[in-house]
C-alpha cells in the first residue's frame, strides 16, 4: 500500500526514498523523482498551487493502486505540496521500491504521468513583481505521456 | 429508502472556474430534467453571465462526482458533491 501525502510543507527526498528500503532485505531498487518549481528564465516569481482537498489524496491513491496492480512493487511514496512555492522549491515526490530496477523505473514514470493529468491540482503563476501571471495551462504533451500507459494495457 | 429523492447537491469550483463563477461552493437544486453531468453543465451555464463565462467551452471544464472524475454522460443521481475545474496542472 502506497503512502500518499498532500501537504503544504516541504519534504526530504533522500529520507523518503531511503525509508522505503530501511530495515528490509528484499528491496533491490528504489527510484525517486522530484519535481521542482523552475523560474522560466527569470520570469516566474512563484507558483501558487490550489488543490481539491480529499479528492487529491483519493486520486493519487487510485493511481498508486493502478501501478501496484501492474508491477510487483514493494513500496511507494507520493508527496504533493500545495500553496506558494518559489523557484528552486520542491513540488512533488514519487518514490518506488521494487526487487528490480525495471518495474521501479516504469512505475515511477507512470505515477508521475497519471498524477499530472488526473490529480486535482492547479498551478497559478506569480510574476517577479508579485503580479498574477495567470493559471498555467494543461499541456497536450502530458496527456500524450499518460496515454502511453493505456496503450499497452 | 422511500419518499422523494433529494436533488440537492453541493457544488465546488476550483481555479479559474471558481474565479469566473465568483464563488468556491454553493448548494445546487437542479430540476429533474437534469440527469447527467453534461445536463448539469448546460443548466449551470444558463444561470447568468458569470456561469456562462465559466462554462462557455464545456469541454474545457472537468467534473468530479463525489471526488471521482466523471464524463459528461455520467448520471448525477445520488451524487452528494459535484466539483467543476479546469484540466489539472499539478506534478
Amino acid at each position: 500500500m502506497a503512502s500518499v501525502r498532500v501537504q503544504k510543507g516541504d519534504f526530504d527526498p533522500g529520507a523518503e526514498a531511503e525509508a522505503l528500503a530501511r530495515g528490509r532485505t528484499d528491496v533491490g531498487a528504489v527510484v525517486s523523482f522530484v519535481g521542482y518549481c523552475r523560474d522560466e528564465g527569470g520570469a516566474l516569481g512563484a507558483l501558487e498551487l490550489e488543490h481539491y482537498p480529499g479528492m487529491a489524496e483519493d486520486e493519487i491513491i487510485r493511481v498508486a493502486r493502478q501501478a501496484e496492480a501492474r508491477w510487483p512493487l514493494i513500496g511507494a511514496t507520493v508527496i504533493h505540496r500545495y500553496g506558494r512555492i518559489a523557484p528552486g522549491g520542491r513540488i512533488v515526490l514519487v518514490a518506488v521500491a521494487a526487487k528490480h530496477r525495471a518495474p521501479a523505473f516504469a512505475a515511477a514514470e507512470m505515477l508521475m504521468d497519471y498524477l499530472k493529468t488526473r490529480a486535482p491540482f492547479w498551478k497559478r503563476a506569480i510574476g517577479q513583481a508579485g503580479d498574477d501571471a495567470g493559471w498555467v495551462e494543461a499541456k497536450q504533451e502530458d496527456d500524450r505521456s499518460a496515454a502511453r500507459w493505456r496503450a499497452t494495457d | 429508502m422511500s419518499g422523494a429523492t433529494e436533488a440537492k447537491v453541493k457544488a465546488l469550483y476550483f481555479a479559474w472556474v471558481r474565479e469566473r463563477v465568483g464563488r468556491a461552493e454553493e448548494e445546487l437544486d437542479p430540476p429533474p430534467s437534469v440527469t447527467t453531468v453534461g445536463d448539469l453543465v448546460a443548466w449551470l451555464s444558463e444561470r447568468g453571465e458569470s456561469y456562462a463565462g465559466a462554462f462557455d467551452k464545456p469541454a474545457a471544464v472537468r467534473v468530479a462526482l463525489d471526488r471521482v472524475h466523471a464524463r459528461s454522460d455520467a448520471p448525477i443521481a445520488g451524487a452528494k458533491e459535484v466539483a467543476f475545474f479546469p484540466p489539472m496542472t499539478g506534478g
